[in-house]
């Protein structure tokens, strides 16, 4: 190899002053081999790729500010802030009082510690490196970082499943794909940023660990699913999906030993890794959603121990006695031993957040807080055109490739494919656990399509058949043209078929910086409006009533709102909260509830017994905010009423409707709820034309304006109304 | 008539895996030692659990699931290193006992960690 660019280099040596010129301007001068060149481009093209991904979920920070989004991240900054304050040792081991008061919430046990410990250890290395950031611009830019990363192990993963092409179209869907980029947009500091790409990374390391049968990957596939378990409550898909995967193989025949090798090493040791993270526990050998890859483990185990006394036995009747002997003891221990388990309730059955995927009814009835979640809801065909686009008819083209050439790894993907898509049907949430699988096998469509287009446009003057009908018959479009069409029009139908290729890819590519742009670049904490003459309005409204609280109100003061605002509350007002988005304890969230739906008189009873001192409450009426308390007020009503009968859901509406205007039910006109959103809102005119205590978020004039607090005074009211926080008096003394 | 037939297919069955397991090498012998060893390493700890009961679980866990680690770890081994097995022969026998001793490593540090 390297022989023979030496006589190109003395001979460009010879001929200095002519090629000196020519090779600023002539890549052929370097006289790459076509190797080196297909190396250096595909470089540069992963490379543009990671920019691509890290730039393309950067909007909202040119928008708006560096600032974390949403409910959840701010929970997660709070704990990785107090990561870098207090160590490690303390924040494994932190018991919050200040949330869930005054219940207080085992901090240290309850959360998955991957994205909080990640974000430290760039951070730590940046301070090391001498770049002082804050740790705040590094939690808002971990997922994008993320992201680049998915991009690589998603060309690492299409390199193994089908080749580098696959590779790098896979890193280019997945790098924009809006899917993803929904849950991974800088500020989104969310659990899911790092969980996607040890996600991919572990299905990756396995199907690597499969198809080289060495235990070294299968270690490193191990500490893959140690990274998802520490990172995301989601890895149970993994250890849900590897079992399956292997039964599936062994149904079909497909096992061998490199199989064997690869699951055994990543269960045992992924199982002891996984039982470190405090949260996890033993799930792994108690939980019913982990004892699938047990008894897959144990299966294994006997199969592959049979198979072996086969080999020895060389004798099929002898083998056959053993056979049944061996079988049916183990068939009755393991039936014994799942029917004990199960039974005297030391196997815990599936809980509710994973029971409500294979049924997806069960929520609705059963537990109204995982219903009332609006990432729960199941998906609608728009949900998955947006974040799809041209990718969901890639996808069964895919599958169509995915099977013609089935190898171990190929059928991964198709399983992980299929079930994750399964699951996105179930619950909007889980698109972003099938868009790894979507984009891989979308990308697998692409590339063999493009690879077959242009080998058709290869064939220079030769006439061979057998050349042409390689490429026409694998390629769909192409099988229309017959053999006996002459060369032009099968080149001219490649290149027409290419050029529409392109056409679509460049489509997806608008399209998803598009939905980037408007969707999902909104930070939700702060809103943002057109004005009348088109210029931009900002409502900062939550933080200017959070920072009234941090800065006007008692160290130890507390607050009470619904669950949703705990984490901003805490995390930015610095003050201790009743209820927030863990959502761990159901009665105290339904004993909120029940105070917000009761009269003023009963509620400031719940409200004296859980020492609150402030109650925030969002009301949307004067910007045409949608997302505000009264429209969630159904799901207080029905969650406290769930645990407190004396709330009946009917008492709030009339003829099945629910109305705030005067034709509403008496128990809603006075409820707590309806008197702190709408208090002094009787006198203000909020748009020209309408009566004043004109909703504009129902669109209905209310029906309860003359409002009198005789427990709670108005303490602040945001500037543009959407946050109000109300004081609880104390209690009067007796004349 | 039917027992003394299953007896004495038993008894076929015992003499022919014991004939054919004879002629393995013998450093193969020597990882099966090695994974009955382990096996019945765990099934006393198991027994052991049953008659004191099962607190700290994650000591039992720990004691249990490294018994049962080592033993699969070594049976991977012996897959690897069995020149029977076509799939690995262009496997060096070291980097097979050197991935061994790897896992071997991280299994134990986890347990010591688990220990507790």
């Amino acid at each position: 190899m390297g022989g023979k660019s030496e006589p190109a280099k003395s001979e460009s040596m010879a001929t200095k002053p002519d090629l000196l010129i020519t090779s600023f301007f002539s890549f052929k001068s370097l006289k790459l081999k076509t190797k080196q060149q297909e190396l250096l481009l595909r470089i540069s093209i992963l490379g543009l790729v990671y920019i691509l991904a890290f730039i393309a979920r950067l909007f909202s920070v040119l928008r708006y500010e560096s600032m974390i989004h949403e409910f959840d991240p701010y929970f997660n900054y709070r704990t990785t802030l107090f990561l870098t304050e207090k160590g490690f040792y303390e924040f494994w081991n932190w018991f919050d009082s200040e949330s869930w008061y005054p219940l207080g919430r085992i901090i240290g046990g309850t959360l998955y510690p991957g994205l909080m410990v990640t974000a430290a250890l760039i951070y730590w290395t940046l301070r090391f490196l001498r770049f002082f950031v804050h740790i705040r611009e590094v939690c808002v830019l971990t997922a994008p970082f993320f992201a680049s990363n998915t991009t690589l192990v998603a060309y690492f993963f299409g390199k193994e499943l089908w080749d580098t092409g696959a590779g790098l179209v896979a890193a280019v869907l997945i790098a924009i794909c809006p899917g993803y980029i929904s849950r991974s947009v800088a500020g989104s500091y969310d659990n899911e940023a790092v969980a996607i790409f040890a996600l991919l990374l572990t299905f990756y390391l396995f199907v690597k660990a499969v198809n080289t049968g060495s235990l070294a990957w299968a270690l490193a596939s191990a500490f893959g699913y140690f990274y998802m378990v520490s990172a995301w409550g989601g890895y149970v898909f993994i250890i849900n999906l590897v079992p399956l995967y292997v039964l599936v193989l062994l149904i079909t025949g497909r096992y061998s030993m490199r199989l064997y090798i690869a699951y055994n090493c990543m269960y045992i040791l992924g199982m002891l890794l996984a039982m470190q993270i405090r949260f996890v526990g033993f799930q792994h050998v108690q939980s019913g959603e982990h004892m699938g890859a047990m008894g897959v483990f144990l299966l294994m185990q006997v199969f592959y121990f049979l198979d072996w006394v086969k080999y020895q036995l060389n004798d099929t009747k002898l083998f056959q006695t053993f056979l049944r002997i061996t079988v049916t003891s183990a068939i009755l221990v393991g039936g014994v031993a799942v029917g004990v388990g199960t039974a005297s309730g030391y196997i815990s059955p599936w809980t509710g957040r994973f029971y409500s995927l294979l049924d997806p009814t069960y929520a609705k009835d059963h537990i109204p807080i995982i219903a009332s979640v609006s990432e729960h809801q199941p998906t609608a065909w728009s949900s998955f055109m947006f974040d799809y686009h041209i990718l969901l008819f890639l996808f069964p083209a895919g599958l169509y490739f995915c099977f013609k050439r089935l190898t171990d790894a190929t059928i991964f993907i198709v399983m992980y494919g299929l079930t994750s898509l399964y699951f996105a049907g179930v619950m909007v949430r889980l698109i972003l656990v099938a868009t790894p699988a979507v984009c891989l096998i979308s990308a697998i469509a692409v590339s063999a399509t493009i690879k077959n287009l242009t080998s058709l446009l290869r064939t220079k003057q030769k006439v061979s058949q057998t050349g042409s009908t390689k490429g026409a018959g694998s390629s769909k479009a192409s099988s229309k043209v017959t053999l006996d069409q002459s060369q032009p029009f099968q080149k001219n139908g490649a290149i027409a078929l290419l050029v529409g290729v392109f056409y679509l890819l460049s489509r997806y590519a608008i399209h998803c910086t598009w939905v980037t742009a408007e969707a999902y670049s909104s930070p939700s904490i702060v809103l943002a409006a057109r004005g009348a003459h088109g210029n931009r309005i900002i409502f900062d409204d939550y933080r200017e009533a959070y920072y009234w609280l941090r800065q006007n109100t008692a160290t130890d003061a507390k607050i009470m709102s619904w669950w949703d605002y705990g984490y901003q509350i805490t995390a930015m007002g610095n003050r201790t909260v009743i209820v927030d988005n863990n959502t761990w304890n159901n009665t105290h969230i339904a004993t909120v509830g029940r105070a917000m739906s009761s009269y003023e008189d009963e509620a400031y009873d719940i409200m004296r017994s859980l020492d609150v001192n402030y109650v925030l409450v969002v009301f949307g009426g004067v910007t045409g905010y949608s997302s505000d308390d009264i429209n969630k007020f159904l799901w207080m009503v029905r969650i406290g009423g769930g645990v407190f009968p004396v709330i009946k859901e009917p008492d709030y509406l009339v003829n099945g409707e629910f109305r705030v205007d005067k034709g509403a039910s008496p128990k809603m006109l006075n409820c707590l709820m309806y008197k702190l959103c709408y208090y002094r809102f009787g006198e203000l005119t909020t748009e020209y034309g309408k009566p004043p205590g004109y909703d504009r978020a129902r669109g209905v004039e209310i029906g309860n304006k003359d409002i009198k607090l005789e427990h709670l005074e108005e303490a602040y009211t945001t500037s543009n109304w959407i946050v109000r926080i109300y004081r609880v008096k104390p209690p009067t003394n007796r004349l | 008539m039917a027992r003394s037939s299953t007896s004495k297919d038993a008894q076929d069955l015992f003499h022919s895996l014991r004939s054919a397991y004879l002629s393995t090498p013998t450093n193969l012998k020597i990882i099966d030692l090695y994974v009955c060893f382990a096996v019945f390493t765990a099934l006393i700890q198991v027994a052991y659990m049953a008659l004191v009961g099962s607190f700290p679980f994650n000591s039992f866990l720990s004691g249990v699931l490294s018994c049962i680690g080592t033993a699969v770890l070594a049976v991977c081994l012996r897959i690897q290193v069995n020149k029977e097995n076509k799939e690995f022969k262009d496997l060096a026998p070291e980097r097979a006992f050197a991935d061994f001793v790897l896992c071997n490593l991280v299994l134990h540090l986890v347990i010591i960690n688990f220990l507790g």
